[in-house]
């Protein structure tokens, strides 16, 4: 029982890095209807400024992780600007290639050797290790700050999204583009501002990745990304606190299936349930199953 | 076809079977060049690959390109394709043709069988979530092939399969996506072709007006996976390693990329993307050289985006050769260009 807690607890950890992920997907989905492919490798950027943060450059932890955010924020930015926007009244397929050419050019980017080199790099402890225990079950301190640090951004960004005029920006854009712009509304700086807010948070979620999962490398993202990806298609992509329930469930769908059936057959039990998931509900957990307009 | 159709020019039965003779002028000419050694073993192996991801990618330009059912799990019934023929031609072919026409089409049928079992369900999904759909399926296949060697030893698992006959020449390869290109050039133009594109364009209005939806994704969704079935079945009697990590969803974007850039309902843009895109990879290869190899992956993401950005349409943009469609078989809807470069439906903007 024990160990079914302790996997849980790396499921929740798990979870809410997906979360962090998963928001930037849905966040840019909901607004430009864009699979942005390229998320992943942002993710993988945040990291290795976070890994160079506190390893190399020797800054305080929050200080790594605030600096990987605005770097990424202002690569979200540029990518957006040079290769969405030109493409913004295109066949939405083109923007998606155009982010699928973004993710490969970061990846091969950043693989060559005067960049981040193609190989695996160990990264040193940011935090000493600290076990705290809960009724025998043993939580590490990084679960902890992870927990926080996710829960926290999550706050701030309901607020953003609530509470704030580029919120509700942001809500009245992916609500309508035309009328939006109608109403007085910078749709071009809404949606920039998304790719920002979005990228930050992947990097913020790839700081922390590194954390738990000690090691960098410049295909990193794929994977996290991919699932990261399904936890908001799970959750019901373009809705917000559905990319936090789907990236949740993936994580201990992800964690559990691990533990207690096979590591290797994880990610196919991941997208099985995925692929069961959308039979029963079309459009995600918490999707809008309204008629389909014509 | 059509009364009007003009008097000059060639008569209307010898317009449709002009493309097999092209076809058959072509191959004299490549086997021309083969034999008196104008080609290397090495491009020889190139264009093979070119033939086979054309083949491929002819059956994702069914199944999305005409019928407008997102697909990014495509290299998944590749694998299906690759494994099964290459499995029987291992297991029972030895190098023998008459073995190895068998193991293809049963690869082929196998995955066409698979494809009917997972589309018959998700082909109910909508775009971009039928695309993710279609991904898990493709990750999933890799997955299980993967692990494939605890339950059959002989598939390999991560470690790979050898050792199949390498009896796919470019005779078998050119006639297989030849073949296959006539019938569905000739499916694209029937009533079946002009279903497939009203679904493609509104799938609620084809409804509407009595188009039996379901049956023509299912059936589109069927016959482009066989394609890249049979393509896979190629593929593993011409390399002679079968490796699960061919198949991973980076090839599903290859073959997706090929058919964007071609430009969406166009068979001739399909097949100018797929081997200008095999050439493409290998000619910079050659162009950039060792000390620039690694530049090789970077360049390539930039020239995509280049394209794409100044040729969102594709490069063919719907249009076809006038020696694969000819106008006479052109119904006026596709020749006049309507609609064309529209699938992945409402732009980026507006309200869904």
């Amino acid at each position: 029982m024990i160990y079914f807690f302790e996997q849980f607890v790396n499921g929740i950890q798990l979870g809410f890095v997906y979360a962090l992920i998963a928001l930037g997907y849905t966040m840019v989905y909901g607004i430009i209807r864009l699979i942005n492919f390229a998320h992943g490798d942002v993710f993988m950027v945040g990291a290795y400024l976070g890994f160079f943060g506190f390893a190399r450059w020797h800054l305080p932890y929050p200080v790594a992780i605030l600096v990987s955010m605005v770097a990424c924020a202002a690569l979200g930015v540029t990518i957006e600007r040079v290769a969405y926007r030109p493409l913004r009244y295109a066949p939405r397929i083109a923007a998606l290639i155009s982010a699928i050419g973004v993710s490969f050019f970061l990846e091969y980017f950043c693989s060559l050797k005067f960049v981040f080199t193609p190989n695996y790099q160990v990264v040193p402890r940011a935090l000493p290790l600290k076990n705290y225990s809960l009724g025998g079950v043993n939580i590490p301190n990084v679960t902890i700050i992870i927990v926080v640090v996710v829960l926290a951004m999550l706050a701030l960004l309901q607020y953003i999204i609530y509470h704030t005029r580029i919120g509700k920006a942001m809500r009245a854009v992916s609500f309508d583009h035309d009328a939006a712009r109608l109403m007085g509304i910078n749709v071009d700086r809404t949606i920039s501002i998304t790719f920002a807010i979005g990228s930050a948070l992947a990097a913020a979620g790839g700081v922390l990745y590194i954390t738990a999962y000690p090691q960098v490398f410049p295909f990193m993202g794929i994977l996290p990304g991919l699932k990261a990806f399904t936890a908001a298609v799970l959750g019901g992509i373009g809705i917000v606190p559905g990319a936090v329930l789907g990236a949740l469930i993936m994580g201990q769908v992800d964690v559990m299936s691990a533990a207690y059936i096979s590591s290797q057959l994880r990610d196919a039990i991941a997208f099985s349930i995925l692929i069961l998931v959308l039979l029963v509900r079309p459009t995600g957990l918490l999707g809008k199953r309204g008629p389909e307009k014509v | 076809m059509n009364a009007t159709a003009p008097k000059r020019g060639l008569p209307p039965w010898l317009e449709r079977y002009l493309i097999l003779l092209v076809a058959l002028g072509l191959y004299l000419v490549l086997r021309w060049l083969y034999a008196v050694g104008a080609v290397s073993a090495y491009w020889q192996r190139v264009l093979d690959q070119g033939l086979i991801m054309a083949l491929g990618s002819l059956g994702l330009s069914l199944i999305y390109g005409f019928t407008g059912q997102f697909s990014i799990g495509h290299a998944g019934f590749y694998a299906i394709g690759a494994y099964v023929a290459g499995y029987l031609g291992r297991t029972y072919g030895h190098g023998n043709p008459g073995w190895f026409l068998l193991s293809l089409l049963a690869g082929a049928l196998a995955t066409a069988v698979v494809a009917f079992l997972i589309g018959l369900p998700i082909l109910r999904l909508r775009s971009d979530y039928l695309g993710i759909a279609t991904m898990g399926f493709g990750i999933i296949v890799k997955v299980l092939l993967d692990n494939a060697d605890r339950v059959i030893p002989v598939l390999g698992g991560a470690r790979g399969m050898l050792g199949t006959p390498q009896i796919a020449n470019l005779t078998w390869i050119f006639w297989s996506l030849i073949i296959v290109l006539f019938l569905f050039r000739n499916l694209v133009c029937s009533a079946f072709g002009r279903a497939c594109l009203a679904i493609r364009e509104d799938e609620i209005a084809a409804d509407a007006m009595g188009v039996n939806t379901t049956f023509y994704k299912t059936v589109a969704f069927v016959l482009g996976c066989a394609a890249v079935g049979l393509a896979g079945g190629l593929y593993a009697h011409r390399y002679p390693l079968l490796h699960p990590s061919s198949f991973d969803f980076l090839k599903s974007f290859d073959f997706l990329l090929i058919v964007v850039v071609g430009g969406l309902g166009s068979l001739s843009g399909t097949l100018a993307a797929a081997v200008g895109w095999v050439f493409l990879l290998e000619g910079l290869r050659s162009i950039l050289g060792q000390a620039f190899l690694d530049f090789r992956g970077v360049v390539y993401a930039l020239l995509l985006i280049v394209v794409v950005i100044l040729r969102p349409q594709g490069l063919f943009s719907g249009r076809e050769l006038g020696i694969l469609v000819p106008r006479s078989l052109q119904s006026g809807w596709l020749r006049s260009g309507v609609g064309q470069a529209k699938p992945g439906g409402e732009r980026a903007g507006g309200s869904a």
